[in-house]
């Protein structure tokens, strides 16, 4: 093909693909509680000994990552210092009305490296839960401050926490579209891709090292995927007509996408590549956003073959399709999560898009927000949380919603439109 | 570099101002061209872009490039059939020139569900002038979706003007629009 002169070309697309860890984010991502959980543990972290500002950074990280989940209420320490050694007063504790506590340290080992000690204590049973050393560098006290809430998380609640995952999104400001990668917490943004056209739809491999996205920089939409570490991305999919709604298979070896190359939108499979392009729908109607069960033996997807538009399920190989929403006229965006057990979905109910998510084994339906537009839900790796991107005050922004609806924290950027989220996987 | 198929008549002639300079010191009146009362007409020619004005000038019917579709329809209406029409007359009298057609939606709901759902106005421009005679390989047809609205506004009027199919030009050369 005849290269076009610069001077010549009337819309210059320009694309920076740069390093994800030596970009700075020029917009933070702020995050606000805004609904909190039933029956909070009320936990008390004691402020860390040791190396005062390296203590002061991982302490606050622990505190802002279990108030922020909504589960824990943060019970004043009083300005009290312990190291993981210290002896506790177990009844002074449960006095301030604390049922668990935390206390550790923050001291550089011989290699240099800073390590992060602590233990966790249950006040009514009146001994330690557990604890551990987290060895890190000194850029990364926040990553040791997320390991350690992870810990406290899952030892008081059962669950795996997510505070060490990331979140992958896509900024829309003067113009010009930013697909961006931050800490579950929003701190830490980093741009994998800028450019003048729209990205849509990006997808975590199931490894976290990689991401699938459409981007219109082509004037037309085509998928991609981009290894965050180098930075280097190739077309996995530019057939004549759209190419887009990319989804992995839990190998992380193929993609489910959308292409409309035969006639209407199908489901078609691609190996990460590129190569290998096989059909797996045959309606005469549109068929699209497929996303693979955990397992990969299915995918669900969005249809209107019956009329509307609707999710039904398939086997991954592409037969065997049930229908699986039957409440109202528009379901959409299918996204089922890590632990087999829910479909996170967008239904329109009087003309309102909001968040729902079904209960697979019952087949019951709740919707979980009150909003307007929301859209693009994505279940965090835990199955207990979901991000979706919605409207508030006229401005695109991101909330992330628990499974039973109660907790509620909203992501925004100051200066822009935040949409397209994607919860990363748990590090590997 | 590849001839451009323009049509005889509009090769390139440009009216302006070309008079041989007077000496000044011969006390003759320079002869001046502005405020003399004639419109200078460009007629022909290539626009910045490398594309025959035919398509681009206001005047040209041509120049008019977007198709406007009715909440949840995907059908050509009967008042752009005309239009279709002279877009596909151009593309048969023209057979090194191709274009991408790009569907849109309005913004309500998925965004991957109206890709589709642009995708389907923009197959339905592409059938048409297929059928009246331009050539498959002359034609792609690709969708938008919501994301390129042209009112960014909420309301009826906005979503009005967002659901509709834009036709792009290219020249055999590769210059044009995409």
């Amino acid at each position: 093909m005849k290269m076009t002169p610069m001077s010549q070309i009337f819309h210059k697309i320009l694309v920076f693909l740069s390093l994800l860890a030596a970009t700075l984010a020029h917009a933070q991502l702020s995050v606000e509680i805004t609904g909190a959980g039933a029956n909070r543990i009320p936990v008390a972290i004691a402020n860390f000994a040791g190396d005062p500002a390296a203590a002061q950074v991982v302490t606050a990280t622990i505190r802002a990552d279990l108030e922020r989940s909504g589960l824990f209420k943060l019970v004043d320490p009083g300005g009290t210092t312990l190291d993981e050694n210290a002896q506790v007063n177990f009844g002074d504790w449960k006095g301030r009305g604390a049922d668990a506590l935390a206390a550790g340290s923050l001291a550089r080992g011989a290699n240099g490296r800073m390590e992060a000690r602590f233990r966790l204590y249950d006040t009514q049973k009146q001994a330690a839960l557990g604890g551990a050393v987290y060895v890190t560098g000194n850029d990364q006290l926040r990553a040791a401050g997320h390991r350690i809430a992870d810990y406290i998380y899952e030892k008081l609640t059962g669950e795996k926490g997510v505070f060490s995952t990331r979140i992958a999104y896509v900024v829309k400001s003067g113009g010009q579209f930013k697909l961006q990668i931050a800490d579950a917490d929003g701190q830490g943004a980093a741009t994998a891709l800028t450019s003048n056209e729209p990205i849509i739809s990006p997808v975590w491999s199931p490894d976290g090292s990689r991401l699938a996205y459409v981007s219109f920089e082509k004037k037309k939409p085509v998928i991609y995927v981009h290894s965050l570490a180098s930075g280097q991305r190739q077309v996995v999919a530019n057939f004549k007509g759209s190419n887009s709604a990319p989804a992995w298979s839990p190998d992380g070896r193929r993609l489910a996408v959308v292409l409309s190359k035969d006639g209407n939108s199908q489901i078609y499979v691609v190996n990460a590549d590129g190569t290998g392009v096989q059909r797996l729908t045959q309606s005469a109607g549109i068929d699209t956003e497929p996303r693979y069960s955990p397992d990969g033996g299915s995918i669900y997807f969005t249809s209107d073959r019956g009329g509307s538009p609707q999710i039904y399920r398939m086997s991954a190989s592409g037969g065997d399709v049930q229908r699986v929403t039957f409440e109202g006229s528009y379901n959409v965006s299918p996204r089922p999560s890590s632990d087999g057990k829910s479909l996170a979905f967008v239904a329109r109910r009087d003309g309102r898009f909001q968040l729902a998510v079904m209960d697979l084994a019952s087949k019951q339906v709740q919707i979980l927000t009150d909003s307007n537009k929301d859209e693009s839900p994505s279940f965090a790796p835990n199955s207990r949380m979901v991000l979706i991107a919605t409207e508030i005050g006229g401005r695109g922004v991101l909330s992330a919603v628990s499974s039973d609806g109660r907790i509620k924290q909203r992501l925004s950027i100051a200066a822009g439109d935040v949409r397209e989220p994607a919860w990363g996987p748990f590090n590997q | 570099m590849k001839k451009l198929l323009i049509p005889a008549l509009l090769s390139a002639l440009i009216v302006g101002c070309s008079s041989t300079p007077v000496d000044e010191t011969s006390g003759a009146p320079v002869d001046s061209r502005s405020g003399s009362g004639v419109a200078p007409v460009t007629a022909g020619g290539l626009d910045s872009r490398g594309l025959p004005r035919e398509l681009t000038d206001p005047k040209s019917v041509l120049s008019q490039r977007s198709i406007y579709f009715d909440l949840d329809k995907y059908e050509v209406k009967d008042e752009y059939k005309d239009l279709v029409a002279a877009h596909a007359k151009y593309l048969v009298a023209n057979k090194g020139f191709k274009v991408l057609i790009q569907g849109n939606t309005d913004e309500r709901g998925s965004r991957e569900y109206n890709l589709s759902l642009g995708q389907k106005r923009s197959d339905a421009v592409k059938r048409s002038l297929t059928l009246l005679g331009a050539r498959e390989d002359q034609v792609e047809s690709v969708s938008l979706g919501e994301e390129k609205p042209k009112n960014p506004g909420h309301d009826e009027a906005a979503w009005a003007e967002n659901r509709r199919a834009d036709i792009l030009y290219k020249a055999p050369d590769g210059r044009g629009e995409f």
